[in-house]
Parts: C-alpha cells; structure tokens; sequence
C-alpha cells in the first residue's frame, strides 16, 4: 500500500506543479479543493474520535487507533495551504483592492474578508487542529502502556472541549474558502453542509482503511457487527447531505432573492448543471440505494467500494462549490485530479508511516473486550 | 380448568449468555418455529437463534413509495391541475415546493402502515390472545430470567426430545404451555364478528356526534352566542330605525372627503376640454409618477408604454402611449381614461388617487418626449 502511496503523492505532486506552471488560477482552486479535502479528512477523524469518547460508544473501539492515524493529517494541512496563501488573489476577489474600494458590500465585509484575519484564522484553526490532536492521541497512545481508565476519562472531557469548537472551525473554514471565493454570496448553512461532506469524507478513508487492514489480518475480531455501524453511518450522513443541500437549494429557490439566486442559476448555466444533476446522483441516489438494505451495511466488500466513492463524490462536491467561479462555463481538465491525487497519496502515506510506529489497536482501553464482543 | 391442545415447551435461564447459548443449540437442532424471550435486548440473540431476516422493511419501502406516489400525485392535482394559484410568482408546477410535504407523507405512510402491516400480518391482529399471556414463565421473563419456548407446532417438536434438550442446557421449570380452549388462537380474523362489531358502532357514533355538533350544537344556546350577536353589522336588518334598515344614510346635502363626484363622469370631450393638470411639473412629482406608472400601468402598457408588456399579442392589445393619437392628446385625457377606463380598461380611479393620476400624466408626458427625443435635448 506504501508504493501506492508514494506513486499517487509522486504524481499527484508533479501534476500539482505542473498546473500551477501551466494555470496558475485554475491550480490555485483546484488547491482550494485539495486543501478542503485534507481538511475534511483530517478533521473529520478528530471528530470521529470525539464522538466515540463523548458517547461510550463500544463498538468502534478496536478500530480507533485508525481513526487516530488519520487524525495525524492535520499536521500536513498548513502545507498544502502554501501555495495558497502566495496565489490568494487569484483566487479571493476580496483580495482586489480596486474591486473592493467600489463594492459597498466588499467594503462592508472587509472586517473580516482581509488577508491578515484571513490569514490569522486559518493559524488559529490549524493550531487548534493539531493540539486536539495531540492530546487525544497522547492520551490514547499513554494508556497503551498504562492501562488505566483515567486516560479515558480525560479524553472525555477533551472530546467534550473539542466539540463546540469543532463545530465553530469547521463553519468558518466552509466561509473562508468556500463561501468567500463568491463573496457576494451567502447562506447560513454552509457550514453544516461542508460538515456533512467532512463526515462522509472521514469516513470513507476510516472505512476503507479498516475493512483492507482486517482483510489482510492486521485487525482481527471484527465483524459483520462491527462494519454495520460503519455502513449505517456513511448511509445517514449520505441522507444528512441531500436534506442540508436540499434545504440550502430549496429556500434560495423560494425566497427568489436576486443576491442569493445567482450562486444556484451559475450551476444551472453553461454546462454547470450536467455537473448538478451528477452531484444529485452521485452523492445522493447511488449511495443511498446501494446502502439501503441491513445487509449492503454490513458487506465489506460493498463498504469498501461506496467509501472510495463516499472521498470521490466529496471531491466532486468540492469541485461543484467552487469550479463556478472559476469559469461560468463548465471546464474539466488534466488539473482537476492534480491536488486530489496529492492528497489521496498523502492520506496513505500517512496512514502508512503511523502504523509502522504506532499499535494498530488501543491495546490499554478499558472498553476494548466489549469492543471485540460487539454484535448487533 | 380445562386445557387446549399443546402450545409450546418452556424453559428459564439465568443469564444472557445462558440463552444466546440455547438458541444456538436449539437452532443447531434444526427446531425453527421457536421464540427467546429476555426482560432487555440481548445482542446477538438474533443471530444465535438464526433468524433470517425480516419481510417488514419490504413493506415499508412498498408502503413508503405508495406515500410519494399519492402526495405527488395529489399535489400536482391541486397545485397544477385542479385549482392552480400563483404563488410567489413561482409556476404551477414547482417540485422544490413539493419536496417537504412528500418526504413528509412518504415517511408517514412508511411508518404508519408498515407498524399496521406488523400488527396485523405478524401479530394477527386483531386476534390479541395469545396462549403465553399471564404464564409463570411470562412474568419470570418480564422480571429477571431469560426463556426459551419451543413450540408444538415445528415439525421436528417432539415432547421427550425436547425435553431433553432442555434439561441438557440446564433449563429451570420446563414447563408445558397449553392454548386457552376459550381464547383459541385461529390465525388472521380481520372478519371478526365483535371486532367488526365494534369499528362500525365507533363509526356511527362519532359520524352521528360530528353531525349533530355541526348541524345543531352550534345553532343552540349558548353556542350560537358568537353568532348571533345583538351589536348591528352591515347591511343587516335592525329593529332600532324606523325604516328596518340598519344602515344608514349620510347626511342630506353632504359630500364626504375625497369623495367629490368626478365632474366629467361619461364625457370623455368634455374632460379633454376643461381638464387642465394642476400639478406643475418637479422631480418628485415626476418620480412619484414613474413610481405609480410602473405600479399600475406598466403591467398592461410596458415598462416604457410602448405597449411591449407581458400582455402583448393578446387581443385586444394594450396600445403604445406613444401613438400619435395619444400625444396629441390633452392632459385631461389621459386623465379621463385613467379615471372611467376604455375599452377592455377598467377604471383606475379607486387604487390611484386624483394627484398620483396627474403625476402619471406628467410621466407619460416625459417618456413620450424621451422617445421623440430631439437633437437639441441631448445638448
């Protein structure tokens, strides 16, 4: 798996150049897409792991240790932002000076859409990424050796510290990169929407990282039961996604504002609704009938498949979000997997260089027995 | 008491891994019409005992595309077909409107039916007796001991080898379960004598209820109260004039305010003659004209009165302001049609006031001169 990882990070690394060589903007949003994606993933899994603390979950217990390697991406996010930060105005409109000096609305939301508190924030959710991050898996990495229930307890507490500002990061980060390259634009649920993709993200990697270590024996003791609630929550949060876009859509459609319909009539124009309807099948009607039944939730060789497809239905999202404003009309080039494929190398890297250092399975957590004896 | 024939074989455990332990022998046995019964869920009972899996998410999926099918159906029957209504400016026919009231009905006939299907195909409703109720081994289960109850009916039952099994797995009180002769147990009995007995005396009393409040409570003391009240209303009767009219006259020889009779009512000549604007033209005054035109005339007449509104192509056509015979037209014209109509126009004068009607005046007058503009108007 390393050697894929190392082929994918290698090409998708040379793509990456090449694109910001060849396009300058377009590699600046397809970057704005892979650093969304790493972002999603990592920081998805920190909350997987939250939440397992915060509800006592058992069943996920042999498989959190995974989850934590994942979690270690949110290192890596600061660097994929570099490129970024030197190519913010081909991106932002906001950057534009002359633009924003003539915009009332640019002018009003310069406050907070400038690029030293752009800037800032990002620092400030990067650091609190990683800290979290530390300190969940010291805690989890320690009670490896000292089998002691405290541990677990502190990690309670952490998850119940992390949520809120969880939640707080993860909605800003979706206004930051998402909802400021349209800065004209608005909506309120933004941020949760980005959140759903988050989830289904994190857990197409987790998922697909488990089934393949069980398969080729590194996680025994798992079962049907277990890969259940994997299934059970890549379907619901595949429901959480069509009901918040549904929502988002449905509401700018009925209040027919000229300043928010735009954004939607952009992606039902020039090609871009092709694109719509795809998202609609993609990331709604495929999975939602191939996850319907208890048993597809339960088959890992179903799992495995809809979790890639859960990671290439969020890049498509991602490209859909933003892409539009990049150009009205719909454009799909050799750039669009440059960052992605980075991205999918750095993941297995990742993963990868943890597990060689690091016990596969919480050996020293209390719940672990229960975990193994899991069953529906 | 007397006993019917053999319902099922019983036995007790103590504890969870006791039972899942006995229905993975059980089912190991090849026994198959065989229920666990446990105080709380017992995880993996399901599969210990080998249970294949259930028919009921059939029928909510079958249930649940019956919802989507009728809401949508009924929706596009009333919002398309039926009684079609612009709202908000949105077509007949809007499916993210519909979205909501769908997913809603959708989940609901799921949900609701589905639990019917259950009860009445699974527990042949409304046949509730059932020969466990009210055993020993019953309340043992409800309280604190897990059970096992292999019945007679299976075809591979056999009383002595049953029996043995569960003594092997170390089963307390096996016990017999006999069908009560009195409450027999005869599979599905939708057509029930007293059941159906009882679903039409419920319909008719509350059919006959319904129809009695509505038609007759209402109209009694003291619920008419509301309706008949004592205060006058318009155009009611009233025994307090002399004429039994309720409503009255305005006083002799009095013209209320704003209500001055248009002096050129029928004499469209007349009022080209005599009109003359009172208003002398100013930008606010134009303004509050172009705000009103567009309000009022430039649904039928255009944005710009050329005659190009969404009506165009209809006959009889809104004409352009800008015909010859329109601007030849004196003020006190324009004013006139605004005030009685023509033609297929109807009369303006109830929603614009009399100053706004001058005002439009003078804004058609501008959008007249702006489209024969010229030369000199641009210097």
């Amino acid at each position: 798996m390393t050697m894929l990882g190392w082929a994918l990070f290698a090409a998708g690394l040379v793509l990456t150049f090449a694109a910001y060589l060849v396009d300058h903007r377009h590699a600046a949003f397809n970057n704005v897409i892979g650093l969304l994606l790493l972002i999603s993933v990592a920081v998805g899994a920190l909350f997987l792991i939250a939440l397992e603390y915060l509800t006592g979950a058992v069943w996920s217990v042999p498989m959190r240790r995974i989850v934590e390697f994942i979690g270690g991406l949110v290192v890596l996010v600061p660097l994929l932002a570099i490129p970024l930060f030197f190519s913010l105005h081909q991106v932002f409109e906001w950057t534009h000076v002359n633009s924003v000096t003539q915009d009332r609305l640019l002018m009003a939301k310069a406050p907070y859409l400038n690029e030293y508190f752009f800037f800032a924030r990002f620092v400030v959710f990067a650091a609190l990424w990683i800290v979290f991050y530390r300190l969940f898996t010291r805690n989890s990495l320690r009670q490896d050796t000292v089998q002691e229930a405290t541990f677990t307890r502190r990690n309670v507490r952490l998850g119940a510290l992390f949520m809120p500002i969880f939640a707080i990061t993860i909605t800003f980060t979706a206004v930051d990169w998402i909802m400021s390259i349209e800065p004209h634009w608005f909506s309120t649920i933004l941020g949760v929407y980005y959140f759903s993709g988050t989830l289904l993200a994190a857990l197409g990697v987790a998922t697909y990282f488990i089934i393949t270590l069980h398969e080729n024996g590194s996680l025994p003791n798992l079962r049907r039961d277990h890969f259940y609630s994997l299934g059970a929550l890549m379907f619901v949060f595949t429901n959480f996604w069509a009901y918040i876009a549904f929502s988002q859509f449905m509401l700018t459609w009925y209040a027919n504002l000229p300043e928010e319909t735009f954004w939607f009539i952009k992606r039902w124009q020039n090609g871009w609704e092709y694109v719509s309807v795809l998202l609609i099948i993609v990331r709604f009607a495929v999975p939602y009938a191939v996850l319907l039944s208890q048993d597809a939730k339960m088959d890992p060789r179903r799992l495995k498949i809809m979790a890639i497809w859960m990671l290439v239905a969020h890049v498509l999202d991602l490209y859909w979000l933003t892409m539009p404003t990049f150009s009205s009309n719909v454009t799909i080039s050799w750039i669009e997997i440059s960052t992605p494929m980075l991205v999918a190398g750095v993941i297995i890297l990742m993963v990868s260089y943890k597990m060689k250092r690091h016990n596969l399975i919480p050996v020293g957590d209390p719940k672990l027995k229960r975990g193994w004896d899991f069953h529906l | 008491m007397n006993k019917g024939p053999l319902y099922s074989y019983t036995a007790l455990f103590d504890t969870a891994d006791d039972i899942i332990h006995a229905a993975e022998e059980a089912s190991k046995k090849g026994y198959k019409k065989f229920d666990c019964h446990t105080p709380f869920p017992v995880h993996g009972l399901d599969r210990a005992m080998r249970n294949p899996n259930s028919k009921l998410g059939y029928w909510a999926l079958f249930f649940g595309a019956v919802g989507a099918v009728s809401a949508i159906s009924l929706i596009t029957w009333i919002s398309a077909v039926d009684y079609p209504l612009v709202i908000g400016g949105k077509p007949f026919w809007s499916w993210p409107a519909f979205v909501p009231v769908t997913f809603e009905v959708t989940v609901l006939l799921a949900s609701v039916l589905s639990t019917v299907a259950m009860i009445t195909f699974y527990f042949k409703f409304p046949n509730t007796a059932h020969p466990l109720h009210d055993t020993p081994y019953m309340k043992s289960v409800s309280a604190n001991k897990f059970g096992i109850s292999i019945q007679a009916d299976d075809p591979k039952f056999d009383e002595r080898t049953v029996k043995e099994l569960l003594k092997s797995l170390h089963g307390r009180e096996i016990a017999p379960v006999f069908y009560d002769p009195v409450e027999s147990f005869h599979g599905l009995k939708l057509w029930d004598l007293k059941f159906i007995g009882v679903l039409a005396v419920t319909a008719l009393t509350v059919s006959a209820l319904t129809y009695g409040t509505l038609n007759y409570a209402l109209y009694m003391e003291p619920f008419n109260w509301m309706m008949n009240q004592p205060k006058l209303k318009a155009q009611k009767p009233s025994e307090l004039f002399s004429d039994g009219i309720g409503m009255r006259q305005p006083v002799q020889g009095t013209v209320a305010r704003g209500f001055l009779p248009y002096a050129f009512k029928g004499k469209p000549d007349e009022a080209a003659k005599y009109l003359i604007n009172p208003l002398m033209p100013s930008k606010e005054l134009i303004e509050r004209g172009k705000g009103r035109y567009l309000t009022f005339c430039s649904p039928c007449h255009g944005n710009f009165a050329r005659g190009d509104s969404r009506l165009n192509g209809q006959f009889p056509n809104p004409p352009t302001l800008h015909s010859d015979k329109v601007r030849n037209w004196p003020d006190g014209s324009i004013y006139h049609v605004i005030t009685e109509g023509q033609n297929v126009m109807p009369s303006y004068a109830a929603q614009i006031a009399r100053d706004d009607r001058w005002a439009i005046v003078h804004y058609i007058r501008v959008l007249e001169r702006a489209h024969n503009a010229k030369e000199s108007d641009l210097q």
